[in-house]
């Protein structure tokens, strides 16, 4: 099932009507990840990016341009293309291992096959033992690695990450960081995480994204050349945050040229101002 | 057990003064007769005229219309819930009817459907059905968007959606639902011999006890009432908490 994992973005523009007046969200994003690449996605809110993902995951397909996997154009949803959310959204009625089992409901496999996979990928995030858990009684951080594991049991070509650990505390969210790592060199995928968080995108990605807002639109690309695995102290790093930092503010700042948002001023003040969690370094 | 003993001192005080009041010869024994005379009535309906027949005959009555109406009732709540064309043609005529009080339907379904059996049994499953559809209905209206993207992404089909994913999440409310016409089917199972033929059942010995201005038998019905519906509705919450346990309360 596991497929190269080569994403290409084809000037994709993505307009919503808000009281019948069209609002563009994202204006011709062109973007190529190569298999087994590590992007990051950093941005202000209202930037569109995970308006973004929502495509590449074909959970909304009307929008210009093309998104192509392994050459292979999005129209659907499809087993290839894991995605996980903020929040766990796990089914409460169902136990940890029957949650991560729905990633594999259309998978074709044998009974057999299935379990193994299962309890492959819940060993993976480390939730052995609590495989039979409902979901009330996890933690936010347990929680999550289960999505995770439900995303990744397909063995998807991408997996997708919607501000993952958006709404975990900072220890849980830097051990989750380090897990993500692991998996992502264990398993040999094309992630592509969205953030707000410049220091997570910088530690995570192989390259940085900054999107910019109004209509969103990709404004740089960082690489991150350091080996892994990373050191969070590492210098380098730290100055390659904020050469990021410096970049995603440009995008908020109120001279940033915006000519489709500039009908809509009200709304567009509001896609302007930065989330919270938006951190100065 | 103490909440449940907490919970019989108040029957038990009510016997207390009951018994009391019948030997203090307070109350007419004709209108309220004593505790004594209803437990030999009973014991004497048991062996000689048959009172597990009839209380057999009820509950039958009860079980079939129940299932009919809970069964029917979280299919058309169902397909209310997920169709949006279905739910705007037949949504508003169903919240009309049922403002319609259940006991003003007896004449026209005694005389669709016969004197007999059959028409008590249409009767208890139109109580049954009402509020499993609404609280079906409701149940499914009320999945979360949230979740219906994780099955999109999954790929389900569109019977996985409704099985494995609008289904379980409106269990809760269809199980309040199903609660309300176990209670209501029971109500309607005894309201079905009131005012439809007599025949076998704890209706019909109250209504002879009436007739025979037995005041024994009627309290012993009474009583028998309230049991069955007091056990129904104890059956019903474990069997609710078994299904639910995957909910945080």
């Amino acid at each position: 099932m596991a497929g190269q994992g080569h994403l290409q973005i084809d000037s994709v523009s993505k307009a919503f009507r808000v009281n019948g007046a069209p609002l563009n969200v994202l204006d011709s994003v062109d973007l190529s990840v190569a298999p087994g690449e590590f992007l990051t996605i950093v941005g202000a809110s209202g930037c569109g990016k995970s308006t973004l993902l929502r495509l590449i995951a074909g959970l909304d397909t009307e929008f210009a341009g093309n998104v192509v996997l392994d050459g292979k154009r999005v129209i659907e949803p499809s087993l290839d293309r894991g995605l996980v959310f903020q929040e766990p959204r796990l089914f409460p009625w169902l136990t940890v291992a029957q949650n991560v089992a729905l990633g594999l409901l259309n998978a074709g496999l044998s009974k057999a096959q299935k379990s193994r996979s299962v309890a492959e990928h819940i060993a993976l995030v480390g939730l052995t033992g609590f495989q039979d858990a409902y979901p009330h009684l996890l933690s936010g951080g347990m929680a999550q690695r289960a999505a995770i594991a439900r995303g990744l049991v397909n063995r998807p070509g991408v997996l997708l990450l919607d501000e993952p650990f958006g709404s975990l505390d900072a220890l849980t969210r830097a051990r989750l960081q380090d897990e993500l790592q692991r998996i992502w060199a264990a398993e040999g995928i094309t992630m592509l995480l969205v953030t707000h968080d410049v220091e997570e995108a910088v530690y995570l990605g192989d390259r940085v994204v900054v999107m910019a807002p109004g209509p969103g639109r990709i404004a740089a690309t960082f690489d991150v050349p350091q080996p892994r695995p990373r050191d969070r102290a590492n210098p380098a790093l730290a100055r390659l945050q904020d050469r990021v930092m410096a970049a995603l503010v440009s995008t908020t700042s109120e001279q940033s040229p915006a000519p489709h948002a500039a009908s809509r001023p009200a709304l567009a003040a509001r896609a302007f101002l930065p989330e919270q969690g938006f951190r100065p370094i | 057990m103490t909440r449940h003993l907490r919970g019989a001192v108040l029957p038990m005080l009510l016997l207390a003064t009951w018994e009391a009041a019948s030997r203090a010869h307070l109350v007419d024994p004709r209108l309220v007769p004593s505790p004594e005379l209803v437990a030999y009535t009973a014991f004497d309906q048991v062996v000689h005229e048959g009172l597990l027949r009839n209380l057999a005959a009820s509950l039958l009555r009860d079980v079939a219309g129940f299932t009919l109406g809970s069964s029917l009732g979280v299919m058309i709540g169902t397909v209310l819930g997920l169709s949006r064309i279905a739910d705007r043609l037949f949504m508003p005529s169903f919240n009309g009817l049922r403002q319609i009080a259940i006991l003003a339907w007896i004449p026209l379904i005694s005389i669709w459907f016969g004197e007999g059996e059959a028409a008590k049994v249409v009767f208890i499953m139109a109580a049954a059905l009402i509020p499993v559809v609404l609280n079906t209905h409701e149940g499914m209206c009320g999945a979360s968007a949230k979740l219906v993207d994780v099955a999109r992404t999954l790929t389900f089909t569109r019977w996985q959606l409704v099985t494995k994913l609008y289904l379980p999440s409106a269990l809760p409310s269809i199980a309040t639902g199903v609660h309300l016409a176990l209670i209501y089917a029971w109500v309607a199972s005894i309201g079905s011999e009131y005012f439809m033929t007599v025949g076998p059942g704890i209706g019909g010995l109250i209504i002879a006890g009436r007739e025979r201005f037995q005041m024994d038998l009627v309290i012993l019905g009474i009583l028998i009432l309230g049991l069955v519906g007091f056990l129904i509705n104890r059956g019903a919450s474990a069997v609710e908490a078994r299904l639910l346990r995957w909910r945080d309360t």
